[in-house]
């Protein structure tokens, strides 16, 4: 359990293409911040997976590829909590339709378990609607356990 | 790194050394392709050792469960080997643990089949 309450804020921003290079681009960004935060590597590897399956789900089912759409995506570390903002330009999804990837009719999926994971790896995990479209996603993980 | 995969014959038995990163792109089409290869020419008994595989993401589980399934279907069986404990957590969580063969020792595995 690291003591960063001597941390100031740091915050990294960046619009990103709709590639499969930003994933890469946003996990090592994530993770930078967070090994400076002081989370352990168990953490780095929850918050970095976290981080990779809601920049897919930006790159590939929101924006879908689309070369002219962005992924805008933001971390903050404020000694207390790392916080991290994705948001697509896509055309969005009903948040009640996501089938649970546990229910044994649902085991043998080949996909939809990515949401399941950043919220088993994230303390707190938000899905919102943007107008006029586009989905935001926040993660948290907090420095100190609550 | 992406992933590299190796592929052995040990009796009737294909082992395939899996390392690196099992994720959406190149690494999880690389196991596909080279699954439905071995599916291809005919090999029923195969034996994944992921041993070396330090990551896997969603699309990487959703490639092993897709193999599973073919070669389940095509009358065959692909077990498990050497999984680390982030691999084996993330199997855990799942549910797919139970799902899998999982097997820690080689010599052993290919007797199981």
């Amino acid at each position: 359990m690291p003591d960063n309450s001597q941390h100031a804020t740091e915050t990294v921003e960046r619009a990103l293409a709709s590639t499969l290079d930003s994933v890469d681009s946003a996990e090592e960004l994530v993770l930078a911040v967070a090994q400076r935060a002081g989370f352990d590597d168990d953490d780095l590897m929850k918050i970095g997976m976290a981080v990779r399956e809601s920049m897919v789900n930006a790159v590939v089912h929101g924006n879908r590829y689309n070369a002219n759409k962005k992924v805008r995506f933001a971390v903050t570390h404020n000694g207390h909590r790392l916080t991290i903002r994705i948001a697509d330009e896509g055309e969005g999804f009903d948040f009640e339709s996501l089938p649970d990837p546990l229910a044994p009719e649902n085991l043998l999926r080949t996909s939809g378990r990515g949401i399941f994971l950043i919220r088993s790896f994230m303390d707190e995990f938000e899905m919102r609607h943007l107008e006029p479209g586009g989905t935001e996603v926040t993660l948290v993980k907090y420095t100190v356990s609550k | 790194m992406s992933v590299k995969l190796n592929t052995r014959q040990v009796g009737d038995v294909t082992v395939v050394d899996v390392a690196g990163r099992i994720t959406l792109g190149e690494g999880s089409s690389a196991l596909r392709d080279s699954l439905r290869d071995m599916i291809n020419k005919n090999q029923k008994k195969i034996l994944l050792n992921l041993g070396e595989v330090n990551y896997i993401d969603s699309s990487g589980i959703g490639e092993l469960v897709s193999g599973f399934t073919t070669v389940t279907n095509s009358g065959g069986q692909l077990k498990l080997l050497n999984l680390n404990k982030r691999v084996k957590d993330l199997l855990q969580i799942t549910k797919l643990y139970t799902v899998f063969d999982v097997h820690e020792d080689e010599a052993g595995a290919i007797r199981s089949f």
